[in-house]
Order: structure tokens, then sequence, then C-alpha cells
């Protein structure tokens, strides 16, 4: 079957002195081809550790992933991912960065070239496309990052926090920009964030985590992706259900952390 | 002390200068901020004191050697340099005294003494003349044209009628008049404040005594020839350090086996000053080039091994794991990440290990060398020769200088991702 499914993960890391933490617990999910998810929750909540496993930088200790009918194990160029920054070649300028995986496949310049230009010219970069990367902005790094993925063409792309790094109002142009590429190249994406507004406007698909052990804790469908797809976002924030939506999940956010608060003064 | 109170008189009062001359320019950002300790940024060097300070250290060096490159106004107070004549007065055992006069011609080092004509004057004590040389002294045998009568003595009671006892000294204008225990008098011409050429030459000496050598060589060997064989053996030595020791450090960066192994090794040999193997490697391959070269091959290689292998360590996990969703496979990520990414590393390292080569080659060559700039200061300072071992000092400071301005030019040209990352 297409898509991708994740059957009973669990990780366990096991520590120096002899303890171990249960990152994650029996998380079990299917992602449909196209499907656009975000994953929100407290930090400790295991949501690095899903999308490091799904990458294959990880081995689960218990479970199994599943895309496109085979198994994963290990990182592969079908699953393609953004970091928040610092994953630039700061070596190579704009471009090379850009069509790194189609030169690491032993592709020729004249059959990826079109392609790669194509993508600078989507996220707008066309004009910087000999710049060296440090001399970019933070939004236009985490822009050279996306069409990077983009350009290896691959099957699920997973984003940890690719936002986090940028000021309010270039985070809001690219949660755009996300939207726009998910649209038009029909991607399945991950998306980790912190913000809850954020995994709204990217959610089709939200998934709230729940931390100690690292567990799924509500799933939602919702409108809002397909909307800002052809909206300003800003009228999409304005929608009554977004803020309801907002303050319900931000509540049961701040009853976790009260709980590991809690639950960490009890214990010293 | 003197020249360090005047150094400071002149850091401080050139400072008030240049300030009070230079208003302009102090409306930019970093003159506005009131606090800048602690942000090394905000303080940028101010060229007009680097410039300032230079000219200072030539000018006490000029002022304090009696230098011709400024205005003799300038010069600290040289030694006494003429005819100084001093009266002494001496007693016979029967008590009665008599005067005569003392000339002194002093004259430079290497100058020849014109020496007065002085006729022997009347009374048992007759005038003497001497010649000293400036910073010198010498004993002044006054008594010996006297004509003292048999069975008398005759002993020196007063300069310039000061009373003098033996172990005594009488201040001249021109110098020190001393008696020995003995009664003997000696004189010493005043010093002045200025350097004698024999411990510190003057700026013009120096660039005389370069010429010199630039011209006819040292030693039978040309200046170029001993800073280039100097150059050679740093870079032949630093050639093969980098090159054992780059693929020594990826090899401990890379496996645990190899970390395991040579951790010991390199974490206990970079300790080690590179100057206390010498007697070593000269016991095991002689004086000659091939220990020099193994020398400074050893104070390159832990360097460049450590270097590489923190450039190696040193890669930001998220490079690599982006490599390899992008489907790079190992040995592509070795060669297009890992190894650029490790490059600036290795570049400080080289500049470090290029400097402690040039610092160990001197050495070296201080200890045993037919040629090089170390051997040439050496063996100037066994003669006294110190206008070659202050040129030599110079010039070794000058290719040291020209070896990290090179090599952070490679830097810049070569690795302009640095700390960029």
């Amino acid at each position: 079957m297409a898509g991708l499914t994740i059957e009973n993960l669990s990780m366990r890391f096991e520590l120096p002195n002899g303890s171990s933490v249960q990152a994650l617990q029996d998380v079990s999910l299917d992602l449909a081809q196209g499907e656009l998810l975000s994953v929100l929750g407290p930090s400790g909540c295991g949501k690095t550790t899903l999308l490091n496993i799904v990458a294959g930088f990880l081995a689960p200790t218990e479970g199994r992933i599943t895309l496109n009918g085979h198994r994963v194990s290990g990182p592969d160029a079908e699953r393609g991912m953004v970091f928040q920054q610092g994953a630039l070649f700061e070596w190579m300028n704009v471009r090379e960065n850009v069509s790194f995986g189609p030169r690491m496949a032993g592709k020729r310049e004249r059959d990826y070239g079109a392609n790669v230009d194509h993508l600078l010219d989507v996220v707008g970069l066309q004009d910087f496309k000999e710049k060296s990367v440090y001399e970019l902005s933070g939004g236009m790094q985490q822009r050279v990052a996306l069409a990077r993925c983009l350009a290896n063409d691959p099957d699920v792309i997973l984003m940890d926090e690719p936002l986090g790094a940028l000021d309010a109002l270039t985070r809001e142009k690219m949660q755009s920009l996300v939207l726009k590429l998910w649209k038009e190249t029909g991607k399945t994406i991950i998306l980790i964030t912190h913000s809850v507004e954020e995994a709204l406007l990217l959610g089709e698909r939200l998934l709230v985590m729940a931390p100690r052990p690292g567990r799924i804790h509500r799933e939602y469908r919702l409108p809002f992706a397909e909307m800002g797809v052809e909206t300003d976002l800003r009228q999409v924030k304005k929608h009554p259900e977004f803020a309801q939506r907002r303050e319900e999940i931000l509540s049961m956010i701040w009853d976790m952390e009260e709980e590991i608060m809690g639950r960490t003064e009890v214990a010293s | 002390m003197i020249v360090l109170g005047l150094y400071a008189l002149i850091f401080v009062a050139s400072y008030f200068l240049v300030k009070m001359v230079v208003r302009r320019a102090t409306t930019d950002y970093a003159s506005l901020k009131t606090v800048t300790f602690g942000d090394e940024s905000a303080v940028v060097p101010n060229r007009i004191a680097s410039v300032v300070s230079i000219l200072t250290i030539f000018l006490l060096w000029a002022a304090f050697t009696g230098s011709s490159l400024v205005p003799s106004v300038l010069h600290a107070p040289g030694p006494f340099i003429g005819t100084a004549s001093f009266d002494y007065t001496a007693q016979l055992s029967d008590g009665s005294l008599d005067d005569a006069t003392v000339t002194v011609v002093v004259t430079r080092a290497g100058d020849d003494p014109v020496m007065p004509e002085v006729a022997p004057g009347d009374g048992f004590a007759k005038n003497d003349v001497d010649e000293i040389g400036a910073w010198r002294s010498g004993l002044i045998r006054v008594k010996r044209n006297d004509e003292v009568p048999e069975g008398m003595e005759e002993t020196v009671v007063a300069v310039d009628g000061q009373p003098l006892v033996p172990g005594g000294s009488v201040y001249l204008d021109f110098g020190r008049v001393g008696m020995s225990p003995k009664g003997t008098l000696n004189f010493e011409p005043a010093k002045g404040w200025q350097m004698e050429p024999i411990w510190l030459p003057s700026p013009e000496a120096v660039a005389a005594r370069f010429m010199d050598i630039a011209r006819d060589g040292y030693r039978g060997s040309a200046l170029w020839e001993h800073l280039g064989y100097s150059l050679f053996r740093v870079v032949v030595g630093f050639l093969f350090g980098a090159l054992l020791g780059i693929p020594l450090g990826y090899a401990m960066g890379l496996s645990d086996w190899f970390r395991g192994w040579f951790d010991p090794i390199v974490e206990f040999m970079r300790p080690v000053p590179p100057l206390a193997l010498i007697p070593l490697v000269i016991i095991w391959a002689g004086i000659g080039e091939t220990g020099k070269i193994i020398l400074l091959f050893l104070a390159a290689l832990w360097i460049m091994a450590i270097a590489a292998r923190s450039g190696v360590s040193g890669v930001k996990i998220s490079k690599v794991h982006a490599a390899y969703s992008l489907g790079a496979s190992k040995a592509q990520i070795m060669r297009h990440v890992i190894i650029p990414n490790s490059l600036p590393e290795i570049f400080t390292g080289a500049r470090v290990a290029m400097g402690v080569c040039w610092g160990t080659v001197v050495a070296a060559e201080l200890v045993a060398a037919e040629k090089g700039a170390g051997m040439m200061i050496m063996v100037a300072s066994k003669f006294q020769l110190t206008d070659i071992v202050i040129m030599g000092i110079i010039l070794i400071g000058v290719i040291g200088f020209g070896i990290d301005m090179l090599m952070r030019w490679a830097e810049r040209v070569l690795v302009p991702w640095k700390g960029k990352g």
C-alpha cells in the first residue's frame, strides 16, 4: 500500500548510569500519500525521536515503519529531512546545496539542472544561486534547505522545527511557502513544531503527544491547511474554530506541563 | 627605569595629543557604547597608536644609542668624550705638599687618541697625560713621573681640592676619580645614559650590518642561504608532519580502534615541547638536515593530528544526517561533508604548527647547525657581535610574522566559510 505506516513503535534509551528512558511507547500511525501531519507536544515528549526513527537515524526498540509497502531501515533519499538550521553545507553555494542530492546520485547537470533552477524559482532564490549560504538570512537559508530536500524528489518530507529559529514575519511567509509546496508537489509531510498556531496552520492532521513515556495523546483532523492554501494565513487565524482549537490545545499542553512539574517537585 | 618612565610618558602624552588632534570619526556606533568591556569586537586597534608605538621604540632606541637618525637634541646624554683634566695634591712623608695636573684624553673605541704635549711643571709632583676609552675606567699612575726624594713616601691626598682617602671617590664634571686601597688613582669618565655599542648598537649600525651581510654573507653563506635553510627545514618538516598527521587525525576521528590506539601516544607527545626532543634527535640523527627535519616533523605531527581529529569530530550531526537523507553514501559524506567541514580546523592547526616549527627550528639551530638564522645569531653572540644578533632577531621576527600572514591569507582564500557554520 502507498503511504507511511508506523506500527507499535517504542523507543527506550539506555543511559550510561544504568537507568533507562522510555522515549516512545506504542506509537501507531497511518499516513496516506500526500497528507500533511503536524506533531505538537511539550518538550521531552519524543517528537524528535519519532522523526529520527522515521528518517532512519535511529533504530526503534520495538515496532516497525513501512513506506510504500517496504520496511524502513536506515536513512534513504526517499525520506528527505529539513532541519531547524545549520544543516546546509557552507562550502557550497546555494545552487550546489540544492543540487546535492541529484549529484550524489550520480546524475548529470543536464538531467537535474532544469529542475534545480525551477525549485530555486519556486523558493525565490534564483538571484542568489551563486551566493554562499552563509551570506543569506535565516529565512533564505531555510528556503535553500526546502529546495534541497525537494530537488531529491523524496516521497516523505520530514521537518524538524524548520521555522523555529525565524522571526515572526519571515515565519509567516515560510508557512505560506510550505503550504504552497505541499499542494504543488503532493508530498507526504511530517512537521514537528513547538508552536500551537503553526501546528494548526500546517496540519491537515495534528498529533498532540504527551511525555513520559512519549505517546500519542490526541489526534485532530483540521480544515485550516486547505484554507491556508487559498487564503491569507491571517484570515485563517481569524476563523472562530481556529481560536477555539488553539485554546483547547494550549490548555491541554499546559496541563501536561503542570503534571510534569508537579511530578518533578514530588520526586525531588 | 628611566627608559620605562619615558616610554610610559610617551604613551600617555601621545594618547592625549592624538585624541586632541583627531576629533573626527568618533561618531560611529562603537564609540557610542559607553561600556565596551568584555565586548572585544567593539574595540578595534587604533592604527595611529600602532604607528606611534613603533616610532617610539625606534626613537628610544636611537636616543639611547646616540643614533644619527634622530637630531642630537633628542639624544640621551652621551658618555664624556674629549680631554679632561684635574689637579691632584700629593704629600710627602715630611708633610710638604705639591699640586700637579692630570690630562686625560677620552676617546671612543677605535678612535686614535691625540695626546697633547704637557710641560712637566715644577715641584716634586709632575703633570701627567693619559688616555682612556669611553665607558671604560683605568688606573692613572700619577706618581710614576714624580720626583720623590730618597727615603720619602708620596701619597695623594686630594683631587681638585677635595680630600681623597684610599677607597674613596671624588666626583667631577667629567667623571669619577677614585683611589684604590693601595693609594693608586683611577679615573672613570662619565658614562652618560647612552648604551655602549657592544650592548646595544644603534639602528643604523644594525642596518649597515644587514647591508654588509646581505652583500657578503656570514660564515661562508649568503644571508638568503641562512634564512632559506631555516625556511626550507620548516616547510619540509611541516609538510611531512601534515602528510602523516592529517590522515592520522581523520582515522582517529572516524574509528574507535584508531582513536584508542593513538590517543595515549598523541596525548602524551602533544605536551612535550619539541625543544625537549632536540638532544634525542641529535643522538639519533645527528646535527644535519635529517635531524632537524625529524624534529620539525615531530613538532608539526601532533598538532596536525589533533586539528584533523577535532575537525572530524566537530562536524554537526545534522549535516551528516542531512547528507544521509539526501542519499549520500558513506564515502560521499566523507568527501563532500566531513573533509570540507574539517578544513577550517586544519588550517587553524597549520597556522599553529607553522609558528611552532619556526620557533623550534631557530632553537635547534642555536644548538647546532652549519647554516641557519639561529646559527647566525648564536655564533655572533659568541663574538659579542650584538648588531648581528639584533639584526637576526628582527629578521626571525619578520619571517615568523610573514609566515603567519601568509597562512591567514591562505585561510581566507581557501576556507572562506570558516566560523560561519
